[in-house]
């Protein structure tokens, strides 16, 4: 039941994205399509829950002043392989997000959950926090994505439902329309937690 | 086990390994993915070729400076048997909105432009990003740029006759500016 709850708070009550706010860097920039939501979120997951695994594995033999930089090195590696692969295997969705994958090295929440949980905690624990954690911001970088998406461009996952030719509100594709779509999901998830 | 302590020894230690294995580890992942990599490039560079000159059998490679522009530009001469089926120009150009941006440009034997392939590009999302669809950049298909006046394409807001994209007048101007690139380069190409 622990491990269950443990997966499921990054759903909702501690979503990184909305409830945490860590990582609205990647969040704004990326999330101008639903497709980009996703492949970023899935890439950000894998190197998460990576990471949690190793340094959850390695945390008894780091000692705490060396600790942030001992992080730092196993998190970019794992970036660092992430871009490698995905270049090699799936070169479309390389090109779409190329620019923003060696950014997952500075994602607050990837060193966030190392330091926060994954040194403190067994390893499958973290692996659970990871891959809630992960899937947890794939799911709010999906959502802001597709609002984008829908609102901006008139489609959803590359699927165009207005005309031809037709343009959507431009602004949602644009960085102000992150910002907006970002503090209206807030709130809304303020309310359902109160309330809840 | 107990947590190790921050000693000098221990701190150097555990960083000395996790640094090492991490590069071991990436060194490992370099060398497998290396030639996928190469070969996915590779075959980017070749779909589009064959989208802005669709026929050729042998394609040979030189590199070129340009008159006005830092970098190289790589000219492809599309053969079939002896003779040339056209030239594929991968150009570039640093006026655009954010960034530099590179294209494919095909010019058939009689210099008319053929077709135009983006190839990566930072350009907004729902303006500058118009230049990849059909609507903007077909009007240059079958363009002779030794026609125009200065021999240089302009869009008309510069008195030329290039249609520019609704509110992205500096994508269209740096479109434009890369085709003439491309177009000044291999005709200096033509003459060595």
């Amino acid at each position: 039941m622990n491990q269950l709850n443990n997966f499921s708070k990054g759903f909702l009550r501690e979503n990184p994205i909305l409830v945490l706010l860590l990582g609205t860097c990647p969040t704004l920039a990326v999330t101008s399509s639903a497709t980009n939501g996703l492949g970023m979120g899935l890439a950000t997951t894998f190197v998460l829950f990576m990471s949690n695994i190793f340094i959850s594995v390695v945390k008894d033999f780091v000692p705490d002043k060396v600790r942030i930089p001992a992080f730092v090195v196993v998190i970019a590696s794992f970036v660092t392989i992430v871009d490698l692969l995905m270049q090699a295997y799936t070169p479309a969705l390389s090109n779409q997000l190329g620019i923003f994958i060696p950014l997952i090295v500075v994602n607050c929440i990837v060193l966030g959950r190392a330091e926060a949980f994954a040194c403190k905690n067994n390893i499958f624990s973290s692996f659970i926090d990871g891959l809630g954690m992960g899937l947890g911001f794939t799911m709010a970088l999906v959502t802001i994505g597709s609002i984008r998406e829908m609102l901006g461009a008139g489609s959803i996952f590359g699927h165009k439902f207005i005309a031809e030719g037709a343009d959507g509100i431009l602004v949602f594709i644009l960085a102000p329309g992150a910002f907006i779509t970002l503090g209206f999901l807030i709130a809304i998830l303020k309310k359902i937690n109160k309330s809840s | 086990m107990a947590k190790k302590e921050s000693t000098f020894k221990n701190m150097t230690i555990a960083l000395f390994v996790i640094t090492a294995v991490a590069g071991l580890f990436m060194a490992a992942v370099y060398s497998v993915t290396k030639e996928p990599i190469a070969i996915s490039q590779k075959a980017k560079i070749n779909d589009a070729i064959k989208m802005v000159i669709p026929e050729f059998e042998t394609i040979s490679d030189t590199l070129l400076m340009p008159e006005d522009g830092k970098d190289s530009i790589r000219i492809h001469r599309l053969l079939k048997g002896t003779e040339t089926s056209g030239v594929a120009v991968e150009t570039y150009t640093d006026k655009a909105f954010s960034g530099r941006f590179t294209l494919m440009v095909g010019f058939q034997p009689d210099g008319a432009i053929s077709n135009i392939e983006v190839l990566e590009h930072k350009e907004t999302p729902g303006l500058g990003t118009k230049m990849a669809l059909p609507a903007f950049k077909d009007q240059f298909k079958g363009l002779k740029i030794a026609d125009l006046p200065g021999e240089k394409l302009k869009v008309k807001k510069d008195g030329g006759s290039v249609d520019a994209i609704t509110a992205a007048t500096i994508s269209s101007r740096a479109f434009c500016d890369a085709v003439n690139r491309a177009y000044a380069t291999q005709k200096k190409g033509e003459k060595q």
